[in-house]
């Protein structure tokens, strides 16, 4: 009987996810509420059954996700059982971040990479696991399983401990933390057949249905709710369409698609010309910047 | 993207079903900076349509920028990760990369070709099923394809397939292919490489990469593509092999149910199955696999499962769940191969953090046998292996653990190395055998013991280890105290650094290597004068805080008392009672403490005397009152 692929992921991502627990001090997940996360999510309820993850879920809060996601974290959480830890950069709240006004660069350093430092250290969390995945981004191609963090929460890419066989390194003097990515070795298009395989809940917004949208610099950006300010003479139209990724709701451009199962969104995604991380704008922001903002703490 | 199968747009239920059934492969691509080993893996991703319209016009718009082959897409632009990479024009570590055929995932671990070499490729090469060893057609097998070769065969991978890559700049010759196969075929076998393919190709131009090559009709054989599809996955061979579980975690959500976590290295399990608990050696039989998708009929290597057992028995992380027909080997004394990937060097001697499947022991090199060169395959007499050197090793553990010979499987055969002190990842090992002397030499017991020895001295015995730079008033310190006690009628023995080297030690010079090996020796020599019953004292500089710690490993907690003669180098330098100082700054003395080599101070030492206030009665006095404190003499 050979694995199948997505088999062998599965087992790979367990295997790291049960080091954790048996190795760190207190673990915690990040739960960004996409669908990485809830497929991380599952795999964490496989690989403690039957008893319940030993370890909390965080959402670092931006205030700026769509209703719907709110919606489906609470539901989430309610079905696993699992403790959830919500956290807001109270700074950030004093002085109304929002991407509106403070355009995405910095909305997303106060709210995510500021906000997600203190909730770690506020907690004393010194495992945090995240569902980046190696084919993302070219400078997640090269990060550890076991990605160390200095007591800063500072990433060096050029001092990174080997990582052979099933073996990972998490010892860590007090005040360092490790960040794990068991999804390292998944594709976009291994999440999907998983999801589809196993009938993993995800956020409704990713199946294509009637939305109220606003066009701005080409992107399609969905009227989520009374906090979007429009533009004088801007009115949302209903479009059928549909979010390849989850971010903050103004970051994350929406496209107009007819996929309404899951089938259809892979066949879509499989047909699709761009790859996934265009819809989100920190990406543009500046050459390598996904570099540099993990070397400051970004997850 | 790769999926071009028409199933997509038609039915694409259809495809996602063929798709559930690929396997996974991993391969590890192995050559130098111009071998065109970045520009085959852009090419495989290209091939396969993997990029996405996005990715491919920010890689057409950076091989204007950085690019090395003109007009022409340069496909290594889309292998080389971090910023400073892109700059430079090199790769720095590991990166895995993916794609997917119809029939196949794939995880490349591209590792780079210049100096870290050694490290990177083992640490690729670790989780890899099969090897593309890169060869330039032009310059044919080289003293670094042979290195790739070693390194390949040692970490047991069992796939080879040479790439002669730049056909098109040999035109394509027949004959070039046919020298490169026979040179390298009888180099294969000489150490040892069984399965061995040969492909000739053209990264930069797409020959027999994905379809056979119109420009070289000689060749029969399969596409790399082809090959890459078809070859064997490490898993399913490890299906055939004896069960083995090591165990990662207790699942014991309640009172009725305790569960065995881990992924199966090896073998295949079923309930009913008997099963035994190693180091322990207790024996129970599997009452259920239990997954969150219901009870399993059976598992197989590869997988990551929680067994049940009918009897209650202690188990517990680190320990391994095997089949009782061919239980795994017990041992703690190992033959191995270790590559060491710190700066900082290994040394025999100093303990390090093992860790092997789930259990992590303490680990000591006992002895370097030879090291190898790996360009040469020639062996060489060592003391320590530097960054990236590969030695042949004896090691001893503090505890026995179940194993089995990495050649049979990795994952109960490899092991990595930790620093104890900086916790980083020094090195990464292979066990190939237990040695004899391990299942031979049992401990004696015998009756008349330490606390019989002491109490008839009517003292506690214990180890004062008295550290500090050379001058810094040890030795005059350790000879005031030890008459002191002689005087109240205690039995003591004085071990002194130079009177060590004049007879047992004096074999050994003043490397950081002879240096670990001078103190291991005190710190045996002095746990049996503690068995004996005796106060003893040590007075060397022991300037390693690691070997420090082993000394005081070898006693029970209570028995170990640092003494830090804490003088600063001005004073204990302008002292020099033996001219060393002097000599060692006009740099006669190589390696002197303080001068040329660290001095590494201790953190929380029992006693800390400031000797360059305090009178040498005064020192002396303050010692044998903490020896009353601590019981070891009555008041």
């Amino acid at each position: 009987m050979t694995l199948t692929h997505l088999q062998r992921l599965e087992a790979e991502s367990i295997h790291i996810l049960r080091e954790v627990v048996a190795e760190a001090d207190k673990p915690v997940m990040l739960y960004s509420i996409g669908k990485d996360s809830a497929v991380m999510l599952h795999l964490a309820m496989k690989a403690f059954y039957p008893a319940v993850p030993p370890f909390p879920l965080l959402h670092v809060d931006t205030r700026w996700k769509f209703q719907d996601m709110y919606r489906f974290r609470d539901r989430m959480v309610r079905e696993t059982g699992m403790e959830l830890l919500v956290h807001t950069n109270p700074e950030g709240v004093d002085k109304d971040i929002n991407p509106f006004t403070h355009g995405s660069a910095i909305h997303t350093d106060v709210m995510k990479t500021e906000g997600l430092k203190q909730a770690l250290d506020k907690y004393g969390f010194d495992a945090a696991f995240g569902g980046a995945r190696r084919d993302e981004e070219k400078s997640r191609a090269k990060e550890r399983v076991f990605s160390f963090r200095s007591a800063q929460h500072r990433w060096d890419p050029k001092n990174q401990r080997p990582e052979l066989w099933k073996l990972y390194n998490a010892r860590k003097h007090k005040g360092e933390s490790i960040r794990v990515f068991p999804l390292s070795n998944w594709t976009e298009l291994d999440i999907w057949q998983y999801i589809h395989l196993e009938n993993i809940p995800i956020v409704p917004l990713y199946y294509a249905a009637e939305r109220p949208v606003v066009e701005r610099d080409g992107t399609l950006i969905m009227v989520d709710d009374e906090r979007m300010p429009l533009k004088p003479g801007e009115v949302p139209m209903k479009k059928k369409v549909r979010f390849r990724t989850l971010g903050c709701y103004p970051l994350t451009g929406a496209i107009e698609s007819g996929a309404d199962t899951l089938p259809a969104i892979i066949q879509e995604m499989l047909l699709a010309r761009s790859s996934e991380r265009q819809g989100r704008m920190i990406d543009h922001d500046s050459a390598a910047s996904m570099e540099k903002k993990k070397q400051e703490g970004y997850f | 993207m790769a999926h071009v199968s028409d199933l997509i747009g038609t039915d694409i239920e259809q495809y996602l079903k063929a798709h559930e059934n690929k396997s996974l492969l991993r391969f590890i691509t192995c050559g130098s900076v111009d071998d065109g080993k970045s520009t085959l893996i852009g090419r495989l991703l290209y091939d396969s349509k993997m990029l996405f319209e996005d990715q491919l016009a920010a890689v057409e718009s950076d091989s204007r920028k950085y690019g090395t082959q003109g007009e022409a897409i340069d496909f290594a632009l889309l292998v080389d990760g971090l910023a400073a990479e892109r700059e430079q024009g090199i790769t720095i570590d590991v990166a895995y990369r993916f794609f997917s055929t119809d029939r196949r995932k794939f995880i490349v671990a591209d590792t780079p070709g210049h100096e870290q070499y050694t490290r990177n490729m083992v640490t690729g090469a670790s989780t890899a099923d099969a090897a593309i060893l890169m060869v330039d057609a032009r310059k044919g097998i080289l003293t670094q394809t042979r290195r790739h070769s070693y390194l390949v065969k040692l970490l047991g991978i069992r796939h080879v397939v040479v790439a002669i890559n730049k056909m098109d700049l040999v035109d394509y010759s027949e004959q070039v292919f046919a020298r490169i196969v026979d040179d390298y075929r009888e180099f294969a076998a000489r150490i040892g490489i069984e399965d061995v393919s040969f492909i000739p190709l053209s990264a930069f131009r797409g020959d027999n990469i994905t379809a056979p090559s119109e420009a070289m009709p000689w060749y029969h054989g399969s596409t790399l593509m082809d090959y890459l599809e078809t070859v064997e996955v490490d898993d399913s061979r490890l299906q055939h092999t004896a069960f083995r579980l090591p165990v990662q975690w207790v699942n014991r959500p309640n009172l009725d149910f305790r569960g065995f976590a881990g992924t199966i290295a090896g073998g295949t399990v079923s309930p009913g199955q008997r099963i035994r608990v190693q180091p322990s050696g207790r024996e129970s039989t599997v009452a259920r696999i239990v997954t969150h998708g219901g009870d399993l009929a059976r598992a197989v290597a590869g997988q990551s499962v929680t067994l049940t057992l009918a009897d209650e028995i202690d188990i517990s992380r680190g320990d391994m769940i095997s089949t009782v027909d061919a239980p795994a080997e017990v041992a703690d004394q190992f033959e191995t191969t270790i590559v060491w990937m710190h700066d900082e060097p290994l040394l025999p001697g100093r303990p390090y953090l093992l860790k092997i499947g789930t259990r992590t022991v303490t680990a000591t090199i006992t002895d370097i046998k030879y090291q190898v060169n790996v360009n040469t395959l020639e062996h060489i007499a060592a003391k320590k292996l530097e960054l990236n050197a590969i030695g042949v090793c004896n090691l001893g553990l503090d505890r026995p653990i179940a194993f089995d010979a990495y050649r049979d499987n990795r994952d109960t055969g490899g092991f990595t190395l930790i620093d104890r002190l900086s916790n980083n990842t020094v090195g990464a090992g292979l066990l190939h055998f237990a040695l004899r002397r391990a299942h031979n030499i049992h401990l004696q017991h015998v009756d008349v013991d330490k606390a019989a020895r002491s109490t008839l001295k009517h003292q506690k015995s214990c180890v004062l280890w008295f550290t500090g730079l050379s001058g810094a008033g040890k030795s005059s310190i350790a000879n005031l105290v030890e008459k002191k006690l002689h005087a109240l009628g205690h039995h003591t023995y004085l071990l002194d650094g130079d009177n060590v080297r004049h007879g047992l030690n004096k074999d050994l010079g003043f490397t950081d290597a002879d240096r670990v090996e001078n103190i291991r020796r005190v710190g045996e020599v002095a746990r049996l004068m503690v068995d004996c019953g005796l106060i003893v004292l040590t007075a060397f500089i022991s300037p390693f805080k690691s070997e420090r710690r082993m000394a005081r490993a070898l006693v029970d907690e209570d028995e170990f008392i640092e003494v830090f003669v804490d003088t600063p180098l001005e004073v204990a330098e302008s002292r020099d009672p033996k001219g060393l100082y002097k000599k060692a700054r006009r740099g006669e003395l190589k390696n002197f403490t303080g001068i040329d080599s660290p001095y590494e101070a201790p953190e929380a030492p029992e006693l800390r005397l400031d000797a360059s206030r305090l009178s040498l009665e005064a020192a002396a006095d303050a010692v044998i009152a903490t020896l009353r404190l601590r019981g070891i003499i009555a008041d």
